[in-house]
């Protein structure tokens, strides 16, 4: 094809040298960035740079760090001071304790038993082991603890009452109606006079006591009180050493019995040393030395004065 | 031909293997520009291309992740001139494509234009004894087919069975399972030069992928631009690539013939930069902008300043009209076709039922190119772009992008090819053993 323009002489004018920044750059990559790319876009290749690499360089030197013993206590060490830290925060302090429903002397035993200083931190107390710590002692039946806003620790307590005065061999003690030790006689000073009982085995059948108690009531304060016999029944003890032998088995009712004879026929008045109720169908009594040679002496007389009358 | 039949066995193991893997580049090397798209195939949703459903219904199942284009460099007629030059260009085009998919590619699937394709019609013809037609039949059939000399340093690129006929039945795509006494082949083949595929190898070695199969750019251009009434009733496609211009006919979904003419719109631009003498850069802006066929009288008031940096005031401030713009690239564009034209004469295009003719490629973007491609090619000249496909973005939808498309399609649902079928050889002592087996049979 014939072009358009005729062909002229080449030009003798230099055509000034295009300046290097028109230039595009190449934009071809180079064969190693090319192949960085390709690995760099393998799935498996990524996943090890991005998971494997990070967690095995944790894991590497966490091992290095702790192959030390003297880093791995400096480490425990350093961990404790931080539990410390918190536990010592105001937040977590029990400045008081307070105890409510015990009376003076459990108060300060209780105290003294626990032997806490205050302040101190919450984590530090065991409530639990208090708890159970504070049950064991003697005068306390319950408690209850709990941890208070405000460094307040309460605790519940409900005494122990004394039900009788049990007299042993080795002194006299204060018991609670199912029998659990409360304090000693000398400890206490009663509000109002207490049964006594008496006698091994006694503290094992309170209930059964304070029954008698309740059914020798009519007796007032001629009852002295009560004492277990060989541990399996009771005798009523009067002032006058009189002594009322109960059975193993209905003492209650038997005691009603001697009463209701006592009410008909004054028996205890009279010259009696023992009224024996242990067998149920035949009373007997014994008398008193007095009274039984004043008998002995009637019935000498009844003997040779035959003729005399019949007394009832 | 039997290394050749191996090598391509091992590409296409090497396909499926990438298709097992879900992930395959497809590459388009051309003259103008070198483009690569990520494909992912999702396992769950492959459907096969049963009866019925064609082609374009199963495409669901591919999904396109990455595309890049690049400049070509080193490129000429769609051959590779520079290895080096070529090789940054694909190295720029896959490693964009890679990051927008964000996923390693090793394996690619490339066409080319270049290298001189020349096509060959085959036919084979076999005795099958009246029995079903086998595996092995096909086989022996194919291999019946007496190779023409294709001439020093040629090789197949494809050879696909485009026709099989059981005694008087022509026009059968898949003989298995039929009865009949003769069995015979019509085989399509396509050959080019081995210096031109072995410098491609070369060159995709060295940017350290792996080769998984390759196609004529023609072929891959009618799979996307013609839609499937006009690949079953016989069409042209004409690629106007940069370097080349690429023709092939399709009948019955099958290419029967290709062919390139050495010429695209990489001339008609250095005709412009020789015409009005502005640096090629200039004349493809020019071109793109202001390029045309038909000139009008409106075409004379269009004046295009054609600048320049030389210094001297007179040649930078020169100006042109539009119509002499088109002035300079009408002969080139009508050589072209005239050249397409006796190409279409020598295979016999005449004799198609169907004279449709599909122009696509970058060249056919020219305003008015329908209209002069009529007067040249035949009244049935359509423009055609490429086939959607799923995840396809819009910057590679044109018609430049069809033979990258079509290369998409066909890395999804690949046609039989020759190699696809066992060696005859192999299977001469199972046939003997199972005479045997029926003498047996039959006697005892």
């Amino acid at each position: 094809m014939r072009p358009l323009i005729a062909e002229r002489a080449p030009r003798r004018v230099a055509a000034p040298p295009p300046p290097i920044a028109d230039h595009p750059r190449d934009p071809a990559p180079s064969i190693w960035s090319y192949r960085i790319e390709r690995l760099w876009l393998t799935p498996a290749f990524r996943r090890v740079v991005r998971l494997g690499l990070p967690s095995f360089v944790v894991v590497f030197g966490l091992g290095l760090y702790f192959a030390n013993d003297q880093s791995r206590t400096e480490f425990v060490a350093h961990l404790q001071e931080l539990r410390q830290s918190i536990e010592g925060r105001p937040e977590f302090r029990v400045n008081v304790m307070a105890i409510s429903g015990a009376s003076e002397a459990v108060e300060n035993d209780i105290r003294a038993y626990l032997g806490l200083s205050f302040p101190m931190s919450s984590f530090d107390l065991d409530l639990t082991a208090m708890r159970s710590r504070i049950e064991a002692l003697p005068a306390v039946a319950q408690a209850d603890l709990r941890l208070q806003a405000g460094g307040y620790l309460a605790v519940n307590v409900r005494e122990r009452v004394p039900a009788v005065v049990w007299q042993t061999r080795e002194g006299a003690v204060l018991i609670d109606a199912e029998g659990h030790f409360v304090a000693d006689l000398a400890a206490r000073t009663l509000d109002s006079p207490l049964p006594l009982i008496g006698g091994d085995g006694a503290d094992l059948v309170v209930g059964e006591a304070l029954a008698l108690y309740a059914a020798a009531a009519p007796l007032g304060d001629r009852l002295l009180g009560l004492v277990r016999i060989g541990e399996r029944r009771w005798d009523v003890v009067l002032k006058d050493e009189r002594r009322i032998l109960l059975p193993e088995a209905g003492a209650v009712q038997a005691l009603d019995r001697a009463l209701g004879l006592h009410d008909a026929t004054d028996i205890l008045n009279r010259d009696v040393l023992r009224l024996d109720l242990r067998d149920a169908d035949r009373l007997s009594v014994t008398l008193t030395p007095a009274a039984m040679e004043e008998l002995r002496q009637e019935r000498i007389r009844a003997r040779t004065n035959p003729t005399g009358e019949q007394s009832g | 031909m039997n290394t050749l039949y191996h090598a391509q066995r091992a590409m296409r193991a090497k396909r499926q293997d990438a298709l097992k893997r879900g992930v395959v580049a497809v590459l388009d090397i051309g003259s103008h520009k070198v483009s690569c798209l990520v494909l992912k195939f999702d396992a769950a949703e492959t459907v096969s291309p049963a009866e019925g459903i064609g082609a374009m219904a199963g495409q669901a199942s591919v999904r396109i992740i990455g595309a890049a284009t690049t400049r070509s460099r080193g490129m000429r007629f769609g051959e590779i001139e520079s290895l080096q030059e070529t090789e940054r260009a694909i190295r720029t085009a896959v490693q964009a494509a890679q990051k927008m998919a964000q996923i390693r590619v090793d394996h690619v699937i490339v066409s080319f234009a270049g290298g001189r394709p020349r096509s060959y019609g085959l036919e084979g013809e076999v005795d099958i004894g009246g029995g079903t037609v086998e595996n092995t039949d096909v086989a022996r059939v194919l291999a019946a087919c007496d190779l023409p000399d294709l001439g020093a340093g040629r090789e197949v690129l494809h050879a696909q069975p485009v026709n099989f006929a059981l005694d008087h039945r022509s026009g059968l795509t898949d003989p298995r399972g039929h009865v009949g006494n003769r069995l015979s082949v019509d085989l399509h083949l396509l050959s080019i030069e081995a210096a031109a595929i072995e410098t491609l190898l070369h060159c995709v070695k060295r940017c350290d992928l792996e080769l998984a199969g390759l196609a004529s750019a023609p072929y891959a251009a009618g799979i996307s631009s013609l839609v499937e009434d006009e690949q079953e009733l016989g069409a042209a496609c004409i690629d106007l690539g940069g370097g080349t211009a690429s023709l092939s006919i399709f009948i019955k979904k099958h290419m029967i013939y290709a062919d390139t003419v050495r010429m695209g719109g990489d001339h008609v631009t250095s005709d412009i930069s020789h015409g009005l003498q502005i640096p090629m850069a200039d004349a493809e802006r020019i071109k793109c902008r202001f390029g045309g066929v038909i000139a009008t009288g409106l075409d004379d008031r269009e004046v295009i300043e054609l600048t320049g940096e030389t210094g001297d005031w007179h040649h930078d401030r020169r100006t042109a009209t539009r119509a002499e713009l088109i002035g300079v690239m009408r002969p080139r564009v009508e050589e072209i076709l005239e050249e397409v034209r006796v190409r279409l004469d020598a295979a016999g295009f005449d004799h198609l039922p169907s004279q449709r003719i599909v122009l696509t490629g970058g060249a056919s973007q020219i305003p008015g190119l329908d209209g002069l491609a009529s007067r040249i090619l035949g009244n049935q000249v359509r423009l055609g772009r490429p086939l959607r496909v799923q995840g396809l973005p819009q910057s590679a939808a044109g018609p430049a992008f069809s033979s990258l498309v079509g290369l998409a399609l066909f890395a999804a649902y690949p046609q039989d090819e020759w190699w696809d079928f066992e060696t005859p050889a192999e299977r001469l002592p199972a046939r003997s053993l199972k005479r045997a087996a029926k003498w047996l049979r039959e006697n005892w």
